[in-house]
């Protein structure tokens, strides 16, 4: 039994150092806070949650190769330490230590998440994640539309979970096995029943949510606007890439091929919807967040049809949205970073014109925010035009290429691309902003260290990650 | 790159020819470096580059009198007219005319007896047109367009590569359009515009019926495709270009045709000439008048003739009536015009009419002797040559006119015989020649022409007797109205010549009174077998 | 020739450093961009002499990149010609932007990234790679226009992008087909691909691919975003865009759709070649009626283009040989008319409506101008002696060759293009001719033309004459080119 716990516990050696941290973070606080200023107090939060990072980076290194979900778990810690250096740099809240614990006990749950094998401890590490995101949405106390934005994003994400539990539920009814494993293997044997084809449909509305895709994406928009920054950031980024690494692993694991035409249906329907909303809608956004809420809204539809190829080649699903969502998530944290850094100067990073004159104000963060808006757009060389096209490949890739007209998947990568075409219109609406308008306030701005340190990691690693995509993909094959 | 060379062009021998090194080029490019020369230093002394312009000019007569010299050895010992059709045979070549290049862009210059004879034309009138217009504004740049101008003409007479022909026959139009549009009348502009559409339009579907000979052969030297033709027979282009279609023959005939036209022009392309030839400054028109226009009936001889002798057969019928319409219509409305300018300018066509006559005549001949296809034919040679003398001093005429009263009305003079009596003499033998009155060199080329196009076509020439007295009427018109009668208001202004206006009009004067009573003189150049 | 790569990291760097430069000064940006040009037409001079036509592609570079394309660059004679124009162009559009003094380096950089992009096209030998390249250059003509553009420069700069971008979405929706039916995106190997797709396959790739590209050729009906965007550029970009960028299309459809997929040029031929009759025609005939300077050269453009696309349509070697030629050509002639029009003209009266230009004494005020237009205009009209003539000659051959009404029909846009030419040469240069008529209190002088300007003018005269005169020293590189097996296959799927 020792022996049992022992290897448990090294295996989740990083959760663990991520929660020790946590409460390091907290401690440190309750005994040092009282006598610091707020930004001493907030940079050593910081500090400490970077430590604890670290190390559970470090603790992930020896399973590295070979393991493609430590792979994705050190992607998510990547994603979430940018956003704590975005805490650091740019956000003014009151207790930053509480914040950053959060943002570590997210984390813990979005590790778990990939690398959960148990029905139950995958609706934990789900609802972890999910429980810590609510608070993150509405830490911004003094703001209404935080409170807003959290309200809004605990009702749909606590009908989701409902959803989701109760898709659980019928798998473990039909099967009784919680065992991702086992369970896969006795579905595989049960013949196809009105019951599974309603538990899957549950348990894709329950991770549609989490993707933000359409139809249920009604949260995205006000939880990208109101939340704070950082914690947007969060959302948009790490939530989202464990989110679907857990939908991939369970396609892979348990497999829907008995019942593959009424789900694909199901799923062809989500992503058309997911396309065409987010596309569509963010056409006329003015605001920022909104913008980058539906265009997050347009990249799930995407990211849904890569899971489509998951029970055909699971390897190839995972590595494709790993990449994918990486991409997205760096270009998401830095798009987010440097709004917030707006707002931390200006107080308003909002509206799409609060960017005008940014090329006067601040070049450095200018270029970042190209980067990161033509990478969300899909412009080689940058990580999201790889990303893109090497999603669309594979799923092509994986159909039967005699008959691929008769495909829905074959369509819907076609409407993929035409969306693609159509979206550069609002990511270029920010960059005139940014790039074009004339500014109507031209105080320089300042950008925090640790804030210009996130942006400048994430806009290296969307390039170098679109220059050289092998380098990273052969890591999962 | 043989791939691209299918047809059989390539390889054929264009006869042993001697070269003569530079010759040609020289006759082409000293006006056209001189015109740059002028162009670019236009900020020179005006009567240096006056001076400079003339010398270049006069280049022309220099070399084409060596060329006489080095071509007097062959000349007058082929029958002219060749039945099947074929080129006269080039005495003095220069270039290449074996061809690798992709689009056979080759440099071949070649002169016959033609050429010599308009090389020689221009010669005389180039100059003249110069002196014509000392007086102009920015002589620099006018004389140096006039260069350029005389230049490409030369290029055309002795091309022997359709590319080359035809990048001097554009070259041509662009100097000329600005003489026109700068330095000409109140309604230049439009002139102008018309001018070069007209010819451009033309030219596009030259271009594109080159296009179509290279398509089909491979080759658009003038001296290779008539080689084919020695060889293969002559009907060789028209099975090679009938494998592009059934209808390309005619088309490209057409399109070749139709470039020429515009340029000669032959009715109904002319409509752009008489407000070109009106609007146009003095010199400007003579040049158009007396060389430019001939560029279009030397096109007859050297593309239509050689290649597309069974169309032109063909279509003869119909090309003699649109030249009768020219004799016929363009006298008579000469004879409707009271601006003196546009009337000569009719004259002008139905002058050049006479010359596609007897061309379209003989070449579709298809009765009489070979003596008259050489008196036509000869006659369409003379008559080049004496519409070019006769029509420029009849311009410079009425630039003189123009320059002392601003004005050009037929109405407006009168009495000018007493007031200016050496003008008058001048321009009267000019009208005369023009008119044909025995003596005088427009008679012998238009018996000539009467002659032979009798001999083939009869009616064509009773038809064409209609034009004679046209012409006869609107000519003695003018100089009853502007020469007799009382001394008008205007008239008085009338100066008579200075010294250099003399110098414009004697030398073609004289030539007029050689050529009328020595027609041998010229004639022998082209063929020695005459009277 | 292993140099010849350096074109597109040595724009790249010129890029980074003119940005980095500018942020302080103007004068140091704009140096090295012209260094950054030289420097690349020197290493194009450089591997001109070294090149050797043949009809196998010579590779340059060709590492591994991704799983499905490889960093693969390698030029044979269609890609020098390309080249040299790409590196002529952008070094006279250097020298007509020498007056940027807004943004002087964000200008300079943008342009040379647009360069970078353009060069790694025309050296990719890779479908994947060309592409990326292609997108690469499509994003910096967005804010070269809209920021330093002109009339109406956000819709204008907004239309040409979405429009480039709609035709690269069609051409990534093809590579992604055919990449799933089993082409490798490698140019060499697709001579041997091609019998592995189906005629149904090989029509839709074809039409995806061909379209896609054709929209960035200009080619009717997608041609609306060429005169509205060439219009709204800044002279610099103006030069570029119809000098280089409209080529980057034609070069993708004669690269890869005509190439890779020859049944599909089968099924489309007659379609294409109607497009481009269209284009000529309608083009010209439109842009005979306009009153904005620009336009009529933005119209222009896209007539000229239609020639292109007629010579791609009817694919024979002398065909595809002209429709190469007139690439190059047109890169130069527009790129000059747009000069003279954007920089020497309307930077100075600020104006391009010809009719008030036809009210200033312009060819008194800029003689210089007015010559240099006047020979431009004369090489536009596709004259002999100057490079747009060879071009549309062979073109006209080819098209002969294949079908006759075609031919005529083409041939009618020569006239048509003298036509609009000699309007606006008139409209707009000779107005007023007797200076004299107006005093000179009615029009100050303008700023007489500057050494950069004259420079830039010279030089492009000057290649289009060489090229009209002698177009033996390119088409020499161009026709080996078109005698490889992967052209063979265009021209014997064409005559099929």
């Amino acid at each position: 039994m020792n022996a049992y716990y022992s290897e448990l516990f090294s295996f989740h050696l990083p959760e663990v150092i991520l929660t020790g941290g946590a409460l390091l973070v907290l401690a440190a606080d309750l005994l040092l806070g009282k006598f610091s200023s707020e930004p001493v107090r907030r940079a050593l939060a910081a500090l400490l949650g970077m430590l604890a990072m670290g190390f559970a980076a470090e603790a992930l290194s020896p399973y590295l190769r070979g393991d493609t979900s430590a792979l994705g778990q050190l992607c998510l810690l990547g994603l979430s330490g940018l956003t704590l250096l975005l805490i650091a740099g740019t956000s003014r809240l009151r207790h930053p230590a509480e914040h950053v614990a959060l943002t570590l006990f997210a984390t813990v749950g979005f590790s778990l998440m990939v690398t959960a094998n148990n029905l139950l401890l995958v609706f934990l590490a789900f609802e972890l994640s999910s429980i810590t995101l609510y608070i993150l949405a509405g830490f911004d106390k003094s703001s209404p539309a935080s409170a807003e934005a959290a309200l809004k994003y605990f009702l749909y994400g606590s009908v989701a979970a409902a959803f989701l539990l109760f898709g659980f539920s019928l798998l473990y009814g039909l099967t009784g096995e919680i065992e991702l494993a086992e369970l896969g293997a006795k579905l595989s044997v049960l013949p196809a029943s009105p019951l599974l084809v309603i538990a899957w449909i549950m348990i894709l509305a329950g991770f549609g949510y989490k993707a933000a895709a359409a139809p249920f994406h009604l949260w995205a928009p006000d939880a990208y606007q109101g939340a704070p920054a950082p914690s947007a950031a969060l959302i948009a980024a790490g939530s989202k890439l464990a989110g679907m690494l857990l939908l991939v692993r369970l396609f892979a694991e348990i497999g829907f091929s008995p019942l593959g035409p009424a789900l694909q249906t199901a799923l062809a329907l989500l992503i058309a919807a997911s396309l065409l909303l987010g596309n569509v809608a963010a056409l006329v956004q003015s605001n920022f967040r909104r913008l980058l809420a539906y265009s997050a809204i347009g990249h799930a539809g995407i990211v849904l049809l890569m899971i489509g190829i998951a029970p055909a080649d699971p390897q190839m699903a995972f590595g494709d949205v790993l990449y994918y969502l990486l991409t997205y998530g760096l270009a998401s944290v830095g798009a987010f970073g440097v709004a917030a850094v707006l707002e931390a100067n200006d107080a308003r990073g909002q509206k799409l014109s609060d960017f005008a004159g940014l090329w006067q104000r601040s070049p450095f963060l200018t270029i970042c925010l190209l980067v990161f808006i033509l990478s969300l757009a899909g412009v080689p060389p940058l990580a999201g035009f790889f990303a893109k096209f090497n999603a669309f490949y594979d799923v092509l890739g994986s159909l039967d290429s005699a008959a691929l007209t008769s495909s829905p998947f074959f369509w819907l990568v076609l409407l993929a691309i035409a969306m693609s075409a159509v979206a550069l219109y609002y990511y270029l609406q920010v960059l005139k902003q940014a790039f074009i308008a004339p500014a109507e306030e031209t105080r320089p701005l300042r950008i925090a260290l640790p804030a210009t340190t996130a942006l400048l990691f994430a806009a290296a690693g969307i390039v170098l990650l679109g220059i050289f995509p092998e380098h990273f993909l052969r890591l999962l094959f | 790159m043989t791939a691209f060379l299918p047809i059989l062009a390539q390889t054929l021998p264009t006869g042993e020819t001697p070269a003569q090194p530079m010759l040609l080029s020289l006759l082409i490019f000293t006006p056209i470096v001189g015109g740059l020369m002028l162009l670019l230093a236009h900020k020179l002394h005006p009567t240096l580059s006056r001076l400079l312009g003339l010398c270049f000019s006069l280049t022309t007569l220099l070399f084409g009198a060596g060329a006489t010299i080095i071509m007097m050895e062959w000349l007058g010992t082929a029958p002219m007219i060749k039945i099947p059709p074929q080129l006269n045979p080039f005495k003095i070549q220069e270039g290449e005319a074996i061809t690798q290049s992709f689009l056979g862009f080759n440099y071949h210059l070649g002169m016959d007896a033609i050429s010599l004879l308009l090389v020689l034309l221009t010669g005389i009138i180039a100059p003249m047109c110069l002196l014509a217009s000392w007086k102009v504004k920015h002589p620099q740049i006018f004389f140096g367009l006039m260069l350029l101008t005389q230049g490409a003409a030369l290029g055309v007479f002795l091309a022997l590569n359709f590319f080359l022909w035809f990048l001097f026959w554009e070259l041509s139009l662009f100097p000329m359009f600005f003489l026109i549009k700068l330095w000409g009348g109140p309604g230049a502009q439009r002139a102008a515009y018309q001018f070069v559409l007209y010819t451009i339009g033309g030219s596009a579907f030259m271009l594109l019926a080159f296009a179509a000979i290279y398509a089909a052969t491979g080759t658009v030297d003038f001296a290779r495709l008539s080689a084919m033709a020695n060889v293969y027979g002559p009907s060789i282009l028209n099975e090679k270009l009938a494998v592009l279609g059934g209808a390309v023959p005619m088309l490209a005939f057409l399109g070749v045709l139709v470039g020429l036209a515009v340029k000669v022009p032959m009715y109904p392309f002319h409509t752009w000439l008489p407000a070109t030839y009106a609007e146009a400054p003095v010199g400007a028109s003579m040049f158009l008048t007396a060389i430019l226009s001939k560029m279009g009936i030397f096109g007859v001889h050297r593309i239509l003739w050689p290649n597309f002798g069974e169309q032109l057969k063909d279509a003869a019928p119909v090309l003699i009536w649109l030249s009768l319409a020219g004799v016929v219509l363009g006298a008579y409305a000469a004879l409707r015009q009271t601006d003196l300018k546009r009337m000569v300018a009719y004259s002008s066509i139905n002058h050049l009419s006479y010359c596609l006559l007897a061309v379209f005549a003989v070449y579709s001949a298809t009765s009489g002797t070979q003596a008259d296809a050489d008196s036509a034919f000869a006659g369409t040679l003379l008559q080049m040559f004496n519409h070019g003398l006769s029509a420029a001093a009849l311009f410079f005429c009425i630039g003189v006119l123009e320059d002392r009263t601003g004005l050009r009305g037929l109405h407006d003079f009168g009495g000018v015989r007493k007031v200016a009596p050496l003008f008058t003499a001048f321009c009267g033998i000019a009208m005369f020649s023009s008119l044909g009155l025995p003596g005088l060199n427009g008679f012998v080329s238009e018996f000539l022409i009467f002659r032979g196009v009798f001999g083939v076509k009869p009616w064509a020439a009773a038809v064409a007797c209609l034009g004679l007295l046209g012409t006869a009427l609107f000519f003695l018109n003018f100089w009853q109205k502007v020469f007799h009668g009382p001394t008008a208001a205007h008239s008085a202004k009338v100066a008579d010549l200075s010294f250099r206006e003399v110098l414009v009009l004697a030398p073609v004067t004289v030539l007029m009174f050689v050529i009328g009573l020595w027609p041998q003189s010229l004639l022998s150049l082209i063929q020695s077998k005459f009277f | 020739m292993n140099l010849l790569p350096w074109t597109i990291y040595l724009s790249f760097i010129g890029a980074s450093l003119a940005w980095l430069a500018g942020r302080r000064w103007s004068a140091p940006a704009r140096w090295l961009a012209l260094l950054t040009a030289l420097g690349n037409l020197g290493i194009i001079g450089w591997a001109a002499l070294d090149f050797s036509p043949a009809a196998e592609t010579q590779t340059l570079v060709d590492l591994p990149w991704v799983s499905f394309a490889s960093y693969h660059l390698a030029a044979d004679g269609i890609s020098m010609t390309l080249v040299l124009l790409t590196g002529i162009a952008a070094l006279a559009g250097i020298l007509f932007s020498w007056n940027i003094t807004h943004r002087t380096g964000d200008f300079f950089a943008l342009f040379l990234a647009l360069i970078g992009g353009v060069y790694g096209v025309f050296l990719s030998a890779d479908a994947f790679l060309l592409f990326v390249f292609y997108e690469i250059a499509i994003v910096p003509k967005y804010f070269l226009v809209a920021v330093w553009g002109s009339t109406n420069r956000e819709y204008g700069a907004m239309k040409l992008v979405l429009y480039s971008f709609a035709g690269s979405a069609l051409v990534m929706a093809g590579l992604l087909w055919a990449g799933a039916a089993g082409i490798s995106f490698d140019m060499n190997f697709f001579a041997a691909q091609t019998r592995i797709l189906s005629q149904v396959q090989q029509t839709g790739m074809f039409a995806l691919i061909f379209t896609g590209f054709a929209v960035l050729a200009g080619m009717v009906p997608f041609h609306t975003w060429a005169p509205t965007g060439h219009v709204a550029a800044p002279t610099g970009a103006s030069m570029l865009l119809a000098g280089v960028v409209m080529k980057l299309g034609a070069y993708g459809c004669l690269r890869l759709a005509l190439p890779a997929f020859p049944l599909g040029l089968d099924f489309f031929q007659p379609l294409i070649a109607a497009l481009g009759i269209a284009g000529i025609l309608y083009a010209g005939l439109v842009a005979l009626v306009q009153t904005d300077f620009k336009f009529v050269i933005g119209y222009s453009s896209v007539s000229h283009m239609g020639f292109v696309l007629l010579g791609l349509a009817v694919a024979t070697p002398r065909a595809l040989a002209g429709a190469v030629l007139q690439m190059f050509s047109h890169g130069i002639v527009a790129g000059l008319l747009f000069a003279v029009v954007g920089r020497m003209v309307y930077e100075r009266t600020h104006t391009r409506d010809l009719h008030q230009l036809h009210r200033l004494p312009l060819f008194r005020m800029l003689p210089f101008a007015a010559v240099v237009f006047s020979l431009a205009g004369i090489a536009s009209m596709g004259m002999p002696g100057f490079s747009g003539f060879p071009a549309e000659f062979s073109i006209l051959i080819g098209t002969w060759q294949h079908n006759a009404l075609w031919a005529v029909l083409a041939a009618i846009g020569i006239p048509v293009a003298a036509a609009y030419t000699l309007r606006v040469v008139h409209l707009a240069f000779f107005g007023k001719i007797a200076a004299e008529e107006i005093s000179s209190a009615d029009h100050p002088p303008l700023p007489p033309t500057t050494w950069p300007e004259r420079l830039g003018a010279v030089l492009l005269l000057a290649v289009s004459i060489t090229v009209g005169i002698h177009p033996g020293l390119l088409l020499d590189w161009i026709v080996p080119a078109l005698q490889s097996p992967l052209m063979q296959i265009v021209s014997n799927g064409a005559a099929q």
